[in-house]
């Protein structure tokens, strides 16, 4: 199993996103932004939390024009899985991988608590190790995680259980409570709250842990 | 030449820096601001003879996320 985490300036996030796929049996490879392809054999691609370029211009904006993303679109495109989390998760939405947009937080502040979620399906390799209605702990930290779609790409989420996990008590403005969502084949998943830093318990918590067993177990025997 | 972008969020999304805003004008004695979007003004200098429809596509690619933003175009 391959894993390929991609830093940008400013990504801060990516070797606790490296450490969490390893101690699941994948081999990480870290790929900078101006590489124009993703290493062989990658299984998935990790896109992680920060502040790409600054956050300038908008969250993830300028990081979805790099020429690494135009590798992860290729990736998607052709089926590849692809996990995205809270910056990641803005890039995502950015390319238009994932539908949507993350705005500011409905309260303006810069907001770092450990949350509740809960997991909506398990119909996918990032959330089949929780039950249906689960209520986890993991930790958020953004300024720009609420969740906007028009109401038609909200119907079409919810119709094709698309949503991954909700807020049980929203700290955002999030419509629907939405904290992190899948693609239409659900092989690529974006999230505000970080599992990476809720999988080691040295953390204090590891409701996140779950999360990449649950991959590291789908994509062994690829 | 030279092209100005406005970039908004568009209506219905919810701006919560420009409620801040409109807050902030009522907290200091201002009655009667019913409304207040805050958006970006982006300033281009251009190469003579760039068109229109470049800046429209400089504007759908990156200037503006189309999913929760407008966008008008002054060329100048």
């Amino acid at each position: 199993m391959r894993a390929a985490v991609v830093v940008f300036p400013g990504s801060n996030c990516d070797r606790d996103l490296a450490v969490a796929f390893q101690r699941e049996g994948f081999a990480v490879d870290m790929v900078w932004h101006k590489e124009t392809a993703l290493p062989d054999g990658v299984d998935i691609v990790g896109v992680p939390g920060g502040f790409s370029y600054g956050d300038y211009l908008r969250c993830g904006a300028i990081a979805a024009q790099s020429p690494i993303c135009q590798a992860v679109l290729a990736h998607t495109g052709r089926g590849g899985y692809a996990l995205g989390v809270c910056n990641g998760f803005q890039v995502l939405t950015e390319t238009g991988i994932l539908p949507g947009a993350l705005l500011r937080n409905a309260g303006l502040k810069y907001i770092c608590k450990t949350v509740g979620l809960r997991v909506e399906t398990t119909d996918s390799a990032f959330t089949g190790g929780y039950a249906k209605g689960q209520e986890i702990a993991i930790p958020i930290a953004h300024h720009d995680g609420n969740y906007f779609a028009d109401e038609a790409t909200l119907e079409t989420l919810r119709g094709d259980d698309r949503i991954a996990f909700t807020y049980t008590d929203n700290p955002n403005g999030s419509v629907g409570d939405i904290a992190g969502i899948l693609s239409d084949n659900r092989r690529v998943l974006g999230m505000m709250p970080h599992p990476e830093r809720a999988a080691d318990p040295g953390h204090g918590g590891t409701d996140g842990a779950a999360f990449f067993r649950a991959l590291g177990g789908l994509l062994a025997p690829a | 030449m030279k092209a100005r972008v406005h970039v908004m969020l568009k209506k219905g999304v919810l701006d919560p820096q420009g409620e801040a805003v409109r807050h902030a004008l009522g907290a200091m004695g201002f009655e009667g601001v019913e409304g207040v979007r805050q958006g970006k003004v982006i300033d281009l200098d251009l190469a003579e003879g760039t068109t229109e429809a470049q800046v429209v596509e400089m504007c759908e690619k990156l200037l503006a996320n189309t999913v929760i933003e407008s966008y008008e175009i002054e060329l100048g």
